[in-house]
């Protein structure tokens, strides 16, 4: 028979489709209502989003709001706009992602690979790192940036960053390299690669999943972490985050709301891209086949 | 002085010992199979010999050099690992090559050195893919071209072909050693399976509980077991061990047994030095296939020349397997195994008279577990 498709293993009735349907329809408006909200009032004027109208789609279409927020709003004192503050957080976050993946490796790779006495009380103290508030460390942390001339830069962040992920990214090597084949190792070994070259030649070439993991998780983190922002580094070397607060936060002058809207979805925008070029790559099995048949 | 020496070499973890005093002298050429079951040690040993891991006492020499603390990649040997441990993110010429690119060998020379191996191993079409995309056999191939690219010493195997599937070990167990009588190279291959060591070696190392239980050719092994571990490992179906009385008639030693229905059976020995335990309980080892229908026997001419003795028993159960028919039947309440000819017309529950070959027969001490020897 014709109606019935043999690919369809369960088969399921119209209602039950248009339930499914009904379902994702609402989620999905759930998730991108505030979005499209943002994005359509960062695109009008600001007299149409005074005028009460703010679920419209924009009257005049404009991208005025976008140019201020980028290079024309008031920051603080200086009408710069928000571009140096998110070339700030670009100088801040990719030096701490790329830093704390290595150590991150490293450090799974030692403590699975190369194990020594008292490797798991190490990892466990590593794990607990994950555990301790911000706010914790604020004061000693301010010490010791003090100490290394650090404070108040780009740099600094840099540091206070890498030293907080390096628990996370631990965890996530070692139990990844914890699952890889030890074999392939002892083969290396064998062939005569040395500590580092088995690294760099072995395992981070097949740790594509869970280095993209880590990437995600940690340039998410920094990118939208506030608090070390606001403490550490004031001024010029603001991040992009809290940047954006001093534009919406601006106490004189009128709110333009527009020119907010424009730079939320702007300090939005890198982990959304991160998610989206990351994930691709996030494939599974890149392991399948080195070992068994 | 042997190629490569394994001399009084002790392994412990702290107070758990996996292997004490392993002396084994492997000549150039040889193969040596390390062969026992699960935990006996014998992986640890390769391991050794490796140098993948620390030995606790003794000395590993290969030609001629102590390797005691040499690194791995200095000992001049290869490995083939149970997993094949082909590096996921290499093609395949990335993986035969690797080792020699760890050695600062010329692009030009590891080419060539790449093109007579794949030859050789008649993985030419592969080179250019990865592990992935190969099949279990195909991987095994290459994981021993990495291993046969860098012209070592000795080469080591530790279980290769336990992850394949049945047809496919067969044919590369007659590759292995196809290979091995073209190149000539010492290998060291590790198994827990007693055919492979049976069929490939040119000497075998049975291990149990972290002792070298017996060294010897595989005929030695099989037709002289020094224990009645190395008499109930080797060989398939194991070899039946019965409990028997030594008796003395006219000078000449007897072993009785009782079957089931408790009719004494008296056999001949071969062996007249057992005339010394007469009275003594023993255990007796019989090889299935010494175990035969005795009419059919009387026709067959090796019989002539041996010493029969006859069994009247009860069949138990009959297992055809095509080419032999095994027979379970029971002896002083111990199960036994006769290995007939396909051709035996036998049904359990049958009652039959069976030729036992006491030439074949051997004997062991009961308490030591060891062959009774003149």
């Amino acid at each position: 028979m014709s109606g019935g498709s043999a690919t369809q293993a369960i088969r399921t009735g119209r209602f039950t489709r248009g339930l499914i349907y009904c379902f994702l329809l609402v989620a999905f408006l759930f998730y991108a209502l505030p979005f499209a909200i943002m994005a359509m009032n960062s695109l009008k004027p600001l007299s149409e989003i005074t005028s009460g109208n703010i679920v419209a789609l924009p009257k005049v279409w404009t991208i005025e709001p976008w140019l201020d927020a980028w290079s024309r709003a008031q920051i603080g004192v200086e009408a710069t706009g928000l571009r140096p503050y998110f070339i700030n957080s670009i100088v801040m976050v990719v030096p701490a992602v790329l830093i704390l993946v290595l150590i991150g490796a490293v450090n799974g790779y030692v403590l699975t690979k190369w194990q020594f006495r008292g490797a798991n009380i190490i990892f466990g103290l590593l794990l607990f790192s994950c555990f301790i508030p911000f706010q914790m460390v604020l004061i000693p942390m301010a010490r010791v940036l003090g100490l290394l001339g650090l404070s108040g830069t780009v740099y600094g962040l840099v540091l206070v960053h890498v030293t907080y992920g390096i628990g996370f990214s631990t965890l996530f090597f070692r139990n990844y390299y914890a699952a890889f084949p030890s074999e392939l190792i002892k083969a290396a070994q064998m062939d005569g690669a040395g500590f580092f070259q088995i690294l760099f030649r072995i395992l981070l070439p097949s740790s594509g999943p869970i280095i993209v993991v880590c990437v995600i998780w940690q340039f998410t983190n920094i990118w939208n972490d506030f608090l070390f922002g606001a403490s550490f580094a004031s001024g010029g070397a603001a991040p992009m985050t809290v940047a954006l607060n001093n534009l919406v936060q601006s106490s004189t002058g009128i709110k333009e709301y527009n020119v907010h809207f424009a730079g939320a979805i702007m300090a939005a925008f890198p982990t959304l891209l991160v998610y989206i070029v990351a994930g691709r790559y996030f494939v599974r099995g890149l392991m399948a086949g080195s070992v068994k048949g | 002085m042997s190629f490569l020496t394994i001399q009084n070499v002790s392994k412990s973890y702290g107070a758990l010992s996996v292997l004490r005093d392993i002396n084994i002298a492997v000549e150039e050429g040889e193969f040596l199979v390390l062969v026992g079951p699960s935990g006996c040690g014998k992986s640890t040993l390769l391991n050794i010999i490796a140098g993948l891991e620390e030995l606790s006492a003794g000395d590993i020499i290969i030609n001629g050099k102590v390797m005691n603390g040499v690194h791995p990649a200095q000992r001049n040997i290869a490995m083939v690992f149970q997993s094949y441990a082909l590096y996921p993110n290499m093609t395949v010429r990335g993986n035969i090559t690797f080792g020699l690119e760890m050695n600062g060998v010329p692009k030009a020379k590891r080419e060539e050195a790449v093109a007579s191996v794949a030859k050789l191993l008649q993985i030419e079409p592969l080179l250019d893919r990865k592990p992935s995309q190969l099949s279990g056999g195909q991987r095994q191939r290459v994981a021993m071209g990495r291993a046969l690219v860098r012209d070592p010493d000795v080469f080591l195997f530790d279980e290769p072909l336990s992850n394949l599937d049945a047809k496919l070990r067969v044919d590369m167990r007659t590759e292995i050693k196809k290979l091995h009588k073209t190149l000539g190279t010492t290998i060291v291959y590790v198994t827990h399976d007693q055919i492979e060591a049976l069929t490939l070696s040119t000497r075998i190392a049975v291990m149990y509980g972290g002792d070298l239980q017996q060294l010897g050719t595989p005929k030695e092994i099989y037709d002289q077991p020094e224990n009645l571990f190395v008499a109930t490992f080797m060989g398939s179906p194991a070899m039946n061990i019965l409990p028997a009385t030594i008796e003395v008639r006219d000078g000449k030693p007897l072993a009785a047994l009782t079957s089931a229905d408790g009719k004494p059976h008296k056999l001949p020995v071969a062996q007249a030095y057992m005339a010394a335990y007469e009275g003594k309980q023993v255990k007796m080892g019989i090889r299935p296939e010494a175990i035969r229908e005795a009419i059919a026997q009387e026709m067959s001419a090796d019989v002539k020349t041996s010493l029969i003795g006859t069994l009247t028993n009860t069949v138990d159960l009959s297992e055809p397997t095509g080419a032999d028919t095994f027979i379970s039947m029971s002896v002083n309440d111990t199960p036994i195994t006769a290995r007939l000819s396909a051709e035996t017309p036998v049904t359990s529950g049958d009652e039959l008279t069976f030729a036992v070959n006491m030439d074949k027969a051997l004997f062991f001490d009961p308490k030591t577990e060891a062959r009774l020897k003149a």
